[in-house]
């Protein structure tokens, strides 16, 4: 009897529980009954393309952002920051704006972003590239919200109005960098701690994907063109954020014999390392001469404020936003923080001097009479600039003597393998 | 007071006689009502927020919209499957802690066809071939460890354990070859376009469907354990393997199909969760269900009906603590302690539902009123 009871109290609670969830759905279906319900109604007026005519006054915007982690990645700090900054610029309340934290790379992604849809938002930005797939997901269930997407590959491919992806040319910020690399390489030679032989850089990577490509390449480059004996070792971690992994990258890559770190993966692993070793580091996302006083020697940034500054006037103003959109030196994406306590004198001039140069086009990063592959110079090279599954290359990008990064779409596609850098591991 | 009698300790702890139904469900209600006040005495002391504005951004968290209802429903369902999934073989005294791996080989199985096939078969046909590998691949990690276990008596948590492990490292072997594009680490969403080895959407919503499908089975668990031959022989080994023996069951048999039958329950979760709902394959995609999973089973004392209620509560509290995190804009890992107090709670409950403390204080008092 007492058994009979029990199935009987599964069911109903079973039936009871997915009866509760019906219920609101119905309710969805008309304008949502939270703070979203006037917004919906107003973009209910023009269903076809909302986003084309009319916009939305400052007043009844809403954003709303999707972060991978929180505050303690360096990676996610770098957005939340410029959310911050973009959010007081466009002078926007507390009620506003909403930040949703810790989303992975998955199913839960679509849920934050239809939830902030839900919420009323307008503007929904992803900072991972893992996220991209879900964007795109709920880019097409919500026609009426705009959705962007930091690093995806797809928004030129995709023919979605609403959808859109950006980027910076980061690596000009990573040339820049290496230039202050090589300086320090170059003290180091002329103090006689090393010779010019063993002037050899280590550099942590995530994946063997073309934006860490395309970072260390760019960084090579930048130390070779003040310290032409450089050479550099890269190894791989196989994730974006794994502190022990890149700790213990970076001290078997010290180990080896480099005399100079950086790295592309988001947490404090290698630059603590380099703290810890005593050896000059390279950060990225951010300065980390708080943590790493004695080490730190500068940190290349893409700073989003003004991409979300741009994208959300874009939505106030009812304009179209781009597909692509690369930040650069000019419109202040690509920056470098302040330089550390130990950098080679003459950093700052030769800095502005190479900047200067690449603000004016005299100089590009990847130009290929600055390296050479398998002995070789490039003078031609098919990109996957549009993602297929097999990862074909589709598009022409070597024209005019160098290597156009970034400007066919805004995620980086160099996957090119250039002379003296020696990859260690990339079956991590 | 002082006039000899027998010394009486200030505290001791006896045994209690089975307790009403009852009784039992109040000490888990006040353990759950002193959780949450402990909780917002917590958060007030450290945050300074009002503890009131706390559970409510908690419901609403979980309850706030239809499609927060939705997304609460779907993690029960599939948190209660791999409960489900892992119960028999508890209930057999055989301690599988490697759902978390068949569960993530029931996700490879079925990415792999949505991968490979989806050009080769019709959609219907593609579906079952991914449910039949799903199930088998569950299955055969099941049935690994328990073919040590009944061999050579092996020991199964460390075993199970490990295969979690191998399972994990798998799937990263095949994310790298299936990644897109080249070097991301990732495979991103199976069949985007063509919507290939995707499960219908029944009814109003898309989890819908898994849910139907993990009530279906809840209800079937219990018939199995409850009424069948399977599930008496699976208790009897439970209780005492020398009994099982001397009665004529075949104990290595029954730790042999009772793993089968787990590993392949938990390709089924592998399968809702692929097919169903996230479709891409991830390390990460089971979410430590696999060992959540093993409280929802304890906390439910093996009953298929009580998991229900258990696994209800477990992914409550997690909405509800990330939605206090978020609303609070205070760190994830805030969440994270919320969870964690009242975990303690409610399990620390079950000691004072089989224990009785007496105090010496008490007992005098109540000696004193029986005169």
């Amino acid at each position: 009897m007492k058994k009979v009871f029990a199935l009987l109290l599964a069911l109903a609670m079973v039936f009871a529980l997915a009866a509760c969830g019906e219920e609101p759905a119905d309710v969805s279906e008309e304008p949502a009954p939270t703070e979203s319900g006037e917004e919906s109604a107003e973009s209910s007026e023009a269903p076809e393309e909302p986003s084309a005519e009319g916009g939305i006054a400052k007043e009844e915007l809403k954003v709303g952002f999707i972060f991978l982690h929180d505050e303690n990645s360096t990676y996610d700090l770098n957005f939340i920051n410029a959310a911050k900054a973009a959010i007081e610029e466009l002078g926007l309340t507390e009620d506003q704006y909403e930040f949703r934290m810790n989303v992975p790379e998955g199913q839960e992604c679509y849920d934050a972003a239809a939830e902030l849809a839900d919420d009323g938002c307008n503007f929904i930005f992803a900072d991972s590239f893992g996220h991209e797939d879900y964007m795109i997901q709920a880019a097409m269930e919500f026609p009426e919200v705009e959705f962007a997407h930091a690093t995806g590959t797809r928004a030129h491919t995709e023919g979605l109005a609403n959808y859109h992806n950006a980027f910076a040319s980061i690596y000009e910020g990573r040339y820049l960098a290496g230039i202050v690399a090589g300086l320090k390489l170059n003290e180091m030679i002329e103090n006689g701690e090393i010779t010019e032989d063993e002037a050899k850089m280590g550099y942590v990577g995530a994946y063997t994907y073309a934006e860490v490509l395309s970072g260390y390449t760019s960084f090579y480059l930048g130390a070779k063109s003040v310290c032409p004996s450089v050479t550099m070792d890269v190894t791989f971690t196989g994730s974006w954020f794994d502190e022990t992994a890149e700790r213990e990258a970076a001290n078997s890559l010290i180990a080896g014999g480099c005399v100079l770190i950086s790295q592309h993966a988001d947490s404090m692993g290698a630059p603590s390392a380099c703290e810890d070793a005593g050896v000059p580091n390279v950060s990225y996302n951010g300065s980390t001469a708080a943590q790493c006083p004695e080490t730190y020697l500068v940190s290349s940034r893409i700073d989003w404020t003004p991409y979300f500054v741009y994208a959300i006037n874009c939505v106030i103003n009812g304009e179209e936003i781009v597909a692509d959109w690369t930040g650069t030196l000019e419109t202040g994406s690509v920056v470098l923080t302040e330089l550390g306590a130990n950098v080679a004198e003459g950093t700052q001039e030769a800095l502005e001097e190479a900047e200067a140069a690449l603000l004016d086009g005299s100089v590009h990063v990847f130009d290929t009479s600055t390296f050479t592959v398998e002995g070789a110079a490039v003078e031609s090279f098919m990109a996957d600039v549009n993602t297929d599954e097999n990862s074909e290359g589709d598009t022409e990008v070597v024209s005019d003597g160098y290597f156009h990064e970034s400007e066919y779409r805004s995620a980086p596609y160099f996957t090119l393998q250039i002379d003296g850098i020696t990859l260690l591991d990339t079956a991590f | 007071m002082n006039n000899g009698k027998v010394r009486v300790p200030l505290l001791h702890i006896s045994r209690r006689a089975a307790l009403p139904w009852y009784k039992a469900w109040g000490i888990r209600a006040a353990a759950i009502v002193l959780a949450l006040v402990v909780c917002g005495l917590i958060t007030t002391l450290l945050t300074g927020e009002d503890p009131i504005a706390l559970y409510l951004s908690m419901l609403d968290g979980a309850f706030g919209t239809s499609r927060r209802a939705w997304v609460l429903m779907q993690n029960v369902a599939i948190l209660l499957c791999v409960s489900l999934a892992v119960t028999p073989a508890f209930k057999m005294r055989f301690w599988n802690i490697g759902g978390e791996g068949q569960v993530l080989v029931g996700c490879l199985a079925t990415a792999a066809c949505m991968i490979t096939l989806d050009n080769v078969l019709p959609n219907w046909l593609l579906i079952i071939v991914m449910l039949a590998a799903s199930l088998i691949a569950g299955g055969l990690w099941g049935l690994i460890p328990a073919f040590f276990k009944a061999r050579w008596n092996t020991n199964e948590t460390l075993f199970t354990l490990m295969m979690n492990y191998v399972a994990i490292q798998l799937v990263a072997f095949f994310i790298i070859i299936w990644e897109s594009p080249a070097g991301s680490g990732k495979v991103g969403i199976i069949n985007q376009q063509s919507q290939m080895g995707w499960l219908p959407q029944v009814g109003p919503n898309r989890y819908m469907l898994n849910i139907l499908t993990v009530a279906l089975l809840t209800v079937a668990m219990y018939v199995y354990l409850k009424y069948s031959k399977h599930g008496y022989e699976i208790a009897v080994v439970g209780e005492s393997e020398r009994t099982a023996r001397y009665v004529g069951i075949k104990v290595e048999r029954v730790i042999m199909r009772t793993m089968i039958i787990s590993g392949a329950l938990c390709g089924i979760a592998g399968f809702l969760l692929v097919a169903g709902t996230d479709h891409t394959i991830t390390t990460t995609i089971s979410d430590n269900r696999g060992f959540t999973a093993v409280m929802v089973s304890w906390l439910a004392k093996f009953s298929p009906v009580f998991m229900v209620f258990t696994s209800f509560l477990i992914e409550f509290l997690g909405r509800g603590a990330s939605e206090i995190a978020t609303d609070f804009g205070l760190n994830e890992a805030f969440g994270d302690i919320l969870t964690g107090v009242i975990l303690f709670f409610i399990i620390g409950c079950e000691f004072f539902i089989t224990y009785k403390l007496h105090f010496r204080g008490f007992k005098t008092r109540g000696a004193a009123e029986n005169v």
